[in-house]
């Protein structure tokens, strides 16, 4: 369901060229204050101006602005073909940027080969060597920087330890599950003490309840290591779950970079909503705008209550936001500014909760989310009820 | 009734499990081993009972001793060391005149002759002058047609040939023959030749697949990093020689490199030669047209190889700190070692076998095995000697595959 969501938003969202710049000058202003206060001089990993294309016409980054601190567990999301993975791969020195620079600690390492950046990657199908053991594998990126055997010996014991593998380090990583190569992968971009980790969508090719358990454990790694980790994903719970801070890529443009709370619950555009979460969108137009308040009028449904985040003057359109788990059943008149008559068109139950799709304001796309506890029993296609939520739970935004 | 009938049910379900897996099993065998059989029948029938004829005839020589069956008695118990009695020339003259009469004197000459070079005319006029003779004593008048019969040589061909099964052909493979008193000895240095010609075919068949792999492996990985679209119109390219015959692919080499050839054309224009280098009818020419023909086979399981292992291994490596050469040498190259394992084995197994390059580009000095082989077989009619030459090459190439196998490992060869 939500992959079928974030599809569609990607594919509305082919903006004309007068957007972008509007849009870029927002990102830039973000990365520039980044929300949790990173100042940007003390920026471990700094992306100034970068441009990339591959064919000399079609951007894939553009004007990529953005500053990673020290220690921070940094995450790029996106749908594929969003500029993400491109990112990364500048950064790791995989790809040249075609304009701009990166910074790595101070120094521009624009044209650094990768072997020289000292950068811990994990790549999505784990890249371990074949012919060689798990230990062998560790051994790698330490033999190169010619350790000392007993050093490489303890430093290889104590990443095994990590990852908890210790039994497994004569083995070939055919001879080991996902999980476990996996996490030899992740041994393997540390056991050298990168002081950066990079990660291009590591548990990809896992299965859900594994996904949730590397999930954790990853995050458990960074806090106990306090490595910097630059983190690629496509699976919006992956980012929440992890992240100190989200950059969400889309058509080579950062959307906006927020905490993860944060970006759930105050979306600056419509594609963030989309992708972020499931939302449910209504377009309309400006009649009044006090701030933080504006009143938006429904063609031929009505007029509702909504907070401005990001819209324009009256009498332009807009875009209001609604989560599906703000919205409540049978609110009593008059106790919510919003208020609207709705009939249940579809039951999904869902186990913890159920999901209603109801015709509300002349659309019958409408979802609701409700949590599986009492009253919930009359939800039933046919039924006729009323839905209000508040003005605070629906944002205005700049239509895309 | 309805006792017996309960009983009868029960021992059907009673039946062990094991043997109703049996009964499934035994039908879903037979379906597939009739789907095989067709081929089956034919592998049987053109491959496995010709070469196991072929094999035979390598120790089998039944010659002598149907055709000539009172002097091969006679001999039995000779003791070689001096000319046999009256009695054994007797029994040789009545074979000799049977012969003669049943028109097989032709046959018992080549047998003779394949042992002692040259004696064939002088058992055949001996035959032709004692079917004019009417009675003995035989040992003087023998003697006297022809000086063979005065000397032990003969004799012993003749006492050996009693027994259907010989040693010499394969003797005669790694240059060894039997002397008078059929002791095995070093055959003498004219007749010395396979032992050369053995080491000669393994040098080429060396040779010539280090050269596709030297020359392979660059344009295989060449390959397997190009775009597809590019890549596709290379390969055809490489694999031209795969769709032209060999023999024409030889033939255009001989247009190349005779003496007033296109090579040797341009380098003398170019007044790089004063006159024409050796070209045709060399080892260089040999080897130079096996390569050409060779490469691909080489270089499609390399090429597969690489296209399977995966950019993200040397990325990997690159990230860990290796630089782009030792980043190749130690993941990358190790992957592509089951690819150049198998490209090595099919060419230098298919090199062994070489005749026709090495028959029109070669010189009489580049002749491999199977030229010789081939003359036995078809000039010459000696199939003891071809088979086996033919015999000592495939347990050659077996033991080389079993070496292979014990040091690299079959499993680990992989084709595509």
């Amino acid at each position: 369901m939500l992959q079928l969501n974030r599809k569609q938003a990607y594919k509305g969202l082919q903006h004309p060229g007068g957007e972008l710049v509007l849009r870029q000058s927002a990102a830039t202003k973000s990365s520039l204050m980044p929300p949790n206060g990173h100042v940007g001089d003390d920026a471990f990993v700094r992306f100034a101006g970068i441009q990339k294309t591959y064919d000399g016409e079609a951007l894939i980054v553009k004007d990529l602005n953005l500053d990673i601190a020290r220690g921070e567990f940094f995450t790029m999301l996106g749908p594929s073909g969003s500029g993400k993975t491109t990112t990364l791969m500048m950064l790791a020195g995989f790809e040249v940027p075609t304009e701009g620079s990166i910074f790595l600690a101070g120094r521009s390492i624009g044209t650094m080969p990768p072997h020289k950046r000292d950068i811990g990657m994990v790549f999505q199908n784990y890249a371990l060597f074949p012919h060689m053991t798990v230990e062998e594998n560790l051994a790698f990126p330490l033999k190169v920087r010619k350790l000392p055997k007993p050093e490489m010996e303890a430093r290889i014991k104590r990443a095994l330890e990590m990852v908890r593998l210790s039994a497994q380090g004569k083995r070939r990583p055919a001879q080991l599950s996902g999980g476990q190569q996996q996490r030899v992968a992740l041994a393997r971009a540390l056991v050298f003490e990168p002081k950066l980790v990079l990660m291009d969508e590591p548990l990809g090719a896992l299965d859900k309840q594994l996904r949730e358990e590397m999930q954790f454990e990853i995050k458990h790694i960074h806090e106990n290591l306090g490595v910097t980790v630059v983190y690629v994903t496509h699976d919006q719970g992956e980012a929440l779950t992890m992240s100190d801070r989200i950059a969400v890529f889309n058509d080579g443009v950062i959307q906006q970079i927020a905490k993860p709370a944060e970006l759930y619950e105050r979306p600056e555009n419509v594609f963030v909503a989309k992708f972020i979460g499931e939302n449910n969108q209504l377009s309309g137009k400006i009649i009044a705008l006090n701030e933080p308040a504006c009143t938006v009028e429904m063609p031929g449904a009505g007029i509702i209550q909504a907070l401005a985040v990001n819209v324009g003057m009256v009498e332009q359109p807009t875009v209001l936001s609604l989560r599906p788990e703000r919205v409540k059943l049978n609110p009593l008149p008059g106790s919510l500014p919003n208020i609207f008559s709705a009939k249940v068109m579809e039951v999904i139950y869902l186990g913890d909760h159920i999901r209603a799709r109801m015709s509300v304001c002349g659309r019958d796309d409408f979802v609701v989310k409700l949590s599986n506890s009492e009253g919930i029993a009359h939800v039933e296609p046919g039924v006729e009820m009323t839905l209000g939520w508040k003005m605070e739970d629906c944002r205005a935004l700049r239509p895309s | 009734m309805a006792l017996t009938m309960g009983s009868m049910s029960g021992s059907t379900v009673q039946l062990p499990l094991r043997t109703k897996l049996q009964r499934v099993e035994r039908r879903r065998k037979l379906r597939a081993f009739a789907l095989v059989l067709p081929l089956l029948l034919f592998i049987l029938i053109t491959f496995v009972l010709p070469l196991s004829r072929m094999m035979r005839s390598a120790i089998h020589d039944d010659t002598l001793s149907l055709l000539m069956p009172r002097t091969t008695a006679a001999l039995r118990d000779w003791d070689g060391k001096e000319l046999p009695e009256e009695r054994v020339y007797d029994a040789l003259a009545k074979d000799l005149k049977r012969a003669w009469m049943e028109k097989t004197v032709g046959k018992v000459s080549l047998r003779v002759n394949y042992e002692l070079p040259g004696a064939a005319s002088q058992v055949k006029s001996s035959a032709r002058k004692l079917s004019g003779l009417s009675g003995g004593p035989y040992k003087a008048a023998l003697i006297g047609i022809s000086p063979l019969w005065g000397e032990r040589d003969v004799w012993g061909v003749l006492k050996r040939g009693g027994s259907s099964y010989t040693g010499f052909y394969l003797l005669r493979s790694i240059d060894f023959e039997y002397n008078a008193n059929s002791r095995i000895v070093a055959s003498p240095g004219e007749k010395a030749i396979f032992r050369d010609v053995f080491l000669r075919t393994l040098m080429i068949s060396i040779t010539v697949t280090a050269a596709t792999l030297l020359l392979g492996f660059p344009v295989a990985y060449l390959l397997a990093k190009l775009p597809p679209s590019t890549s596709n119109l290379l390969m055809i390219v490489v694999l031209l020689p795969f769709w032209v015959s060999v023999l024409l692919l030889t033939t255009a080499w001989v247009v190349l490199l005779q003496d007033n050839g296109v090579i040797n054309g341009i380098l003398m224009s170019l007044h790089i030669l004063s006159e024409p280098a050796k070209l045709l009818y060399s080892r260089f020419g040999t080897v130079l047209a096996m390569t050409h023909i060779q490469l691909p086979f080489t270089l499609l399981p390399i090429y597969s190889v690489m296209k399977s292992i995966s950019p993200s291994h040397v990325r990997a490596a690159r990230s860990l700190g290796a630089g782009p050469f030792y980043a190749f040498w130690k993941v990358y190259f190790p992957q592509t070692l089951p690819g150049i394992a198998a490209g090595c084995l099919l060419t230098f197994i298919l090199c062994l076998g070489y005749y026709i390059t090495p028959a029109l580009v070669g010189g009489p000095g580049d002749q491999m095995i199977s030229n010789f082989v081939a003359a036995y077989t078809n000039q010459q009619l000696n199939w003891g000697m071809a088979s086996a030459l033919g015999a000592i090459l495939l347990t050659a190439t077996l033991l080389l595959y079993i070496v292979f196998n014990k040091l690299v490992g079959a499993d680990r060869i992989k084709i595509g």
